[in-house]
């Protein structure tokens, strides 16, 4: 008993410290491989190749003044960015980051906690992490606020339900809530993985993962020509830094679900061991992620709407029932 | 498309290649029909397909400002510099007072004196960088080449007072031998005959 509370709460440690510094060090990315699609350098100046640069915006939040508007609902709007860094990160607890692996007799497996509905827990979770957005928005006494978590609280609300609808379908197939067994569903090479035989809920679950991380095709919460910064106008310093950390780790909860789902998860890829193989599958979806932001211009909140509703839920249904159907027969 | 086709001004009669937009769906089903068109063409992968290859190629085009600069035109108007005569050393300035004449902001004062040789020569030389207009007629009505713009932009400073003096501007003693003689008001820049574009003068 004691050795499980001690692992789990090194696997807690572990998860928190190794995903904040990784969005940090995603926010470097981002900028440098959008400067190189853009023709720039991006950061050059802070250490070698603007390598530091991610210590000196870390520097530049915990040093701001940490302000909080007059008219603003000052417990609500304090807690509000703790809401979406913390369900980001309570999110990551369901999933498995890599295969079993054995340090000095003791096996270990990296997953927090293991629980047989898994992906509802990470979709649940992931979806509490809207109040953070919505709370901020109306916390603030702000309009440009409250106009942006309205915007929020309907984009996710709506791809809520796409990306519901769309995992449906490989969980019909696979029969099991929990990220391990689809992960197990899936050994045994690349023509076993499930994007062969649920290519539409493939691209449902990503789009709605766009949607849901707020990435750009999708970004219209806080995007600032329109409403400032939407909801995270009024905050600054490590208030603001939470919003954002928080939107980093979902980013790579999205690429984790994502390669377990649909890409095989951790199981060994032709000669490229399991970890190493999960690993690649999501960062490539993170330079998705950014790929994506400097290639396409982002939609307008009427399109989008039209998007999931008209289009995206009716075809999730469909999938779902051709599934039944096939699954049947 | 030859020139005499531009210069036809009569409309209708031209040769114009149409543009061809497409009839604006009317019914629902053909709306349909549009959606269905835009999804299944790859015009989203173009785009990305785009981007990719300018990393890949990384042509970049950043100027590290600090580190590297780029070269400007002799025709640049930058803080005032006094320039000496090559061979002697000597102050080109005459005193001769155009200069304060002409300057339209009034922020040019000069002090002359008679030297031992019954030659004038300036003992203060000061410009009022905040009156400054930086139009160049001082450098432009000087007839001795003695006050020209340089090439130094980068002028923040704490007082607008520290480029403005006779020191400031005139040529160190010692380092003569690295001033740079003033092409000219107006000059074109060195390599003006590759940049040059024609001018369809005909039209």
């Amino acid at each position: 008993m004691t050795a499980f509370v001690i692992e789990t709460v090194i696997k807690i440690l572990i998860v928190l410290g190794l995903f904040s510094a990784l969005a940090g060090f995603a926010t470097y990315v981002e900028r440098k491989v959008l400067a190189f699609m853009q023709r720039r350098l991006g950061p050059m100046h802070v250490g070698p190749y603007g390598l530091l640069q991610v210590l000196a915006d870390g520097i530049k939040l915990f040093t701001k003044e940490d302000f909080v508007p007059q008219n603003a609902i000052k417990p609500i709007f304090k807690i509000a960015p703790v809401i979406t860094a913390a369900t980001a990160f309570m999110a990551m607890a369901a999933i498995p980051m890599f295969p079993e692996f054995t340090v000095g007799g003791y096996t270990v497996r990296p997953i927090i906690a293991d629980i047989n509905v898994g992906l509802l827990y990470v979709l649940g979770v992931m979806a509490v992490g809207m109040y953070g957005p919505l709370l901020a928005g109306m916390a603030s006494g702000n309009k440009w606020s409250l106009l942006g978590a309205a915007r929020t609280v309907i984009q996710l609300l709506s791809f809520e339900i796409v990306t519901g609808l769309s995992v449906l379908a490989p969980l019909m197939m696979v029969g099991s809530l929990s990220l391990i067994d689809i992960n197990n569903y899936q050994a045994g090479g690349m023509e076993n993985w499930i994007i062969w035989s649920q290519p539409v809920a493939f691209v449902l679950f990503l789009i709605a993962g766009f949607a849901e991380t707020n990435r750009t095709p999708f970004d219209l919460l806080e995007h600032e020509a329109e409403v400032i910064s939407g909801y995270a106008t009024e905050y600054s310093g490590m208030r603001w830094g939470m919003f954002f950390i928080g939107e980093y780790a979902n980013l790579f909860t999205v690429s984790f679900l994502v390669s377990l789902i649909f890409l095989g998860g951790f199981n060994d890829w032709g000669f490229i061991p399991g970890a190493i193989a999960i690993l690649l599958k999501v960062f490539f979806f993170i330079f998705f992620f950014l790929w994506t932001r400097a290639a396409w211009p982002h939609v307008r909140p009427d399109q989008l709407m039209w998007l999931c509703w008209k289009v995206l839920m009716p075809v999730a249904i469909i999938n779902i029932v051709i599934t039944g159907i096939v699954l049947m027969i | 498309m030859s020139l005499e086709q531009f210069k036809d001004r009569n409309v209708g009669s031209q040769n114009y290649k149409m543009v061809h937009i497409e009839e604006y769906p009317k019914t629902p089903w053909e709306r349909f029909k549009r959606v269905v068109k835009r999804t299944f063409k790859y015009e989203l992968f173009v785009g990305l397909k785009i981007v990719f290859m300018e990393m890949v190629r990384f042509n970049i085009h950043t100027v590290q400002y600090p580190k590297e600069k780029l070269p400007i035109g002799p025709r640049y108007r930058a803080i005032h510099k006094l320039l000496r005569l090559l061979e002697s050393g000597n102050e080109r300035c005459i005193g001769c007072g155009l200069c304060e004449k002409i300057c339209i902001a009034k922020c040019i004062r000069i002090d002359t004196k008679l030297d031992e040789n019954g030659r004038k020569v300036p003992t203060e030389y000061t410009i009022n960088f905040g009156r400054c207009i930086f139009c160049g007629y001082c450098a432009e009505v000087c007839p001795e080449l003695a006050i020209v713009h340089g090439p130094d932009y980068e002028n923040a400073s704490d007082q607008r007072a520290h480029f403005a003096l006779k020191e400031d501007m005139l040529t160190p003693i010692d380092k003569l031998k690295e001033q740079k003689e003033y092409p000219g008001f107006g000059a074109p820049t060195p390599e003006a005959d590759r940049l040059v574009k024609k001018t369809p003068l005909a039209y």
